[in-house]
């Protein structure tokens, strides 16, 4: 079981206060990511419930109890950093052990989940090096092996794959996932990479400067963006915002519409000039300036769209999927 | 061409670090080669090098006559004590700055520093007034104290750049995995941080063995180290070259000796932080 519940809570540094009063429930089993961009408060808010930071005031209960004021190892949760922050003069073996070693597990016991956690992660060969031996993906994963045995309530995962290259971060962004099939328990994951957050997720949770923008399922805030801020950050390419007279035509102060859900066509009403083209094979990205819209629009075509640089296009929105802001930057 | 190149500036920077090296090393050496000559020998002009009669009568003389066991063993005691104190204190200090620093830590440790600037003449009358009320002049253990405190903030600050040097991430791991401060600190960073607090030991034990300032001021006959007794060579009897040499160079073999075997330790705690 593993539920975790937000209560009114805050956190100051000084006079700064970095997470204003917010409420949050993670449900047991979700996997809940934590977004936002630098510095919005989200590893904060990771670190408030590890207890690694004192709240500042409200509460915070993992299964109903009030962990407030608990221990971060009495909490019932297991955390993988950034850095790994394996134990450098310990074997791997040693590393996953120590966990259960604080909270007295028996020898046989303990050998026993090290066996299959090692089985698990791909690491039985690895269990007598030390971690300096390893490369970086084998030391992650001897961080969440080391998670893995103290059978926690739930996983906290601090921006895990920052650290690796771009083709190990998606086979590890799998592995991850697939624990989470396999344990079925609660995992919170703080990244700032959207595409993580969309492909991983069960649920997001939006921040902005310690501020909730917006929680729900990746594709409710693909489809249904709350406000100006969510329409931006999730998806990639970003929504194309426009406003103007464009947008009060459609009654709003700002329009979006996302990539995909514009074509470049013969006759289409808005007109621009390709600065970029960008040929994937399976898509092109094609960026046009000039249209008096927004200083860069952005097209995203499925298959391979004969434009280059410095040619005239013409785009047609489809105006079914546009999204429409007020002036307060909610959606309308 | 290149290669021929780099390996002729190489040679010529070997050469020039055996120069340099000799050159600082000349006084110790000519110091060692004056403790087998004999008196006349060691001031003959001009001087010989290395053929000369080469003699064992100096270290007999000041064998018989001053008891080099006692300074040496008031050595060990004061550089030792003041150094193990020194580190107790220090690594909790160093500790707490490096992990729970706050606003104010930065000019702590400046100030600390700062104290290693006060020319130490300018507290000799106050200090050694306070050894005369306490009636603990000529007294190892308040030389010990002394010494400790002269070296304190050497030895926090290397410790402090010591410990800034460990991840606070491994730290917080450790909490997460359920060890109280004392598990953390017996399992986790002491492991982490020995090299660091070898080499500190290392280093501020010479410092301590070598400091004359102090010992030379405070110390008569039952507390003084080695120190004072070199000194004692030097001027009642007019100068004599050959036994002073011996006398320094029985007390500076002890602290040569273990400086030889620990070299690699001292090069890493002078140079830490710096290369990495």
């Amino acid at each position: 079981m593993g539920q975790i519940t937000l209560n009114q809570v805050t956190k100051s540094f000084g006079e700064t206060q970095v997470i204003p009063p917010l409420d949050l429930t993670i449900e047991d089993g979700e996997f809940a990511v934590f977004v936002g961009p630098s510095g919005c408060g989200k590893s904060t808010l990771l670190r408030l419930i590890a207890g690694l930071e004192d709240v500042s005031s409200g509460h915070i209960e993992i299964d109903g109890r009030d962990v407030t004021d608990v221990a971060p190892a009495k909490r019932g949760l297991a955390m993988v950093f950034q850095s790994y922050a394996l134990y450098p003069h310990m074997s791997v073996r040693k590393n996953i052990a120590f966990p259960m070693k604080m909270a007295g597990v028996d020898q046989a016991e303990q050998d026993a989940r090290i066996k299959k956690a090692a089985a698990a992660l791909n690491l039985t060969d690895y269990l007598d090096r030390r971690p300096g031996q390893l490369s970086g993906g084998q030391r992650q994963r001897v961080a969440i092996g080391r998670a893995i045995v103290r059978e926690p309530e739930a996983f906290l995962f601090d921006e895990p794959l920052s650290n690796l290259d771009a083709a190990l971060r998606v086979g590890m962004r799998m592995e991850i996932g697939e624990l989470h099939k396999q344990l079925a328990t609660t995992m919170i994951y703080v990244t700032h990479d959207q595409v993580e957050a969309m492909t991983m997720a069960d649920k997001i949770v939006v921040l902005r400067a310690g501020v909730i923008e917006q929680v729900g399922s990746p594709l409710d805030l693909y489809h249904n963006p709350r406000n100006l801020f969510v329409a931006g950050f999730i998806g990639s390419p970003t929504m194309n915002l426009i406003s103007g007279a464009e947008a009060e035509q459609h009654g709003a102060a700002t329009i979006g519409i996302r990539p995909e859900h514009l074509t470049v066509t013969q006759d289409g009403p808005w007109q621009g000039t390709v600065g970029v083209a960008e040929h994937l094979g399976s898509d092109t990205f094609v960026h046009v300036h000039g249209t008096g819209l927004a200083e860069t629009i952005t097209v995203r075509q499925a298959g391979d769209v004969p434009v280059r640089h410095g040619d005239t296009v013409r785009l047609t929105p489809d105006l079914s999927r546009m999204h429409k802001f007020g002036a307060d930057g909610l959606r309308l | 061409m290149a290669r021929a190149a780099s390996n002729r500036s190489r040679f010529g920077w070997t050469i020039l670090a055996w120069i340099i090296g000799l050159i600082l090393f000349f006084p110790i050496l000519w110091t060692i080669l004056t403790s087998f000559k004999t008196e006349a020998e060691a001031i003959a002009a001009p001087p010989s090098f290395l053929f000369f009669d080469w003699t064992l009568e100096n270290y007999g003389v000041v064998q018989e006559r001053s008891n080099y066991m006692r300074f040496l063993w008031n050595s060990v005691i004061i550089a030792g004590g003041s150094t193990v104190l020194g580190v107790l204190i220090a690594v909790p200090a160093a500790w707490a700055m490096a992990f729970q620093p706050t606003k104010r830590t930065k000019d702590i440790l400046l100030w600390m520093l700062s104290t290693k600037m006060l020319p130490a003449v300018g507290v000799l009358y106050p200090i050694y007034l306070i050894c005369i009320q306490l009636g603990v002049l000529d007294n190892r253990a308040a030389l010990v104290f002394i010494l400790m405190l002269i070296n304190l903030p050497i030895i926090v600050w290397m410790l402090y750049t010591y410990f800034r040097e460990i991840p606070g991430e491994i730290l917080e791991a450790s909490r997460m995995d359920g060890a109280t401060l004392k598990d953390e600190i017996v399992h986790v960073l002491t492991p982490m941080a020995v090299p660091g607090i070898a080499s500190t030991l290392l280093l501020n034990f010479i410092l301590a063995w070598n400091e004359a300032f102090w010992t030379l001021n405070l110390t008569a006959v039952n507390a003084a180290p080695l120190t004072a007794f070199i000194a004692s060579y030097s001027s009642p009897e007019g100068l004599f070259f050959a036994k002073l040499s011996a006398a320094s160079t029985m007390a500076i073999a002890p602290i040569l000796v273990l400086g030889w075997f620990s070299q690699k330790q001292l090069v890493r705690g002078l140079t830490f932080g710096a290369v990495k």
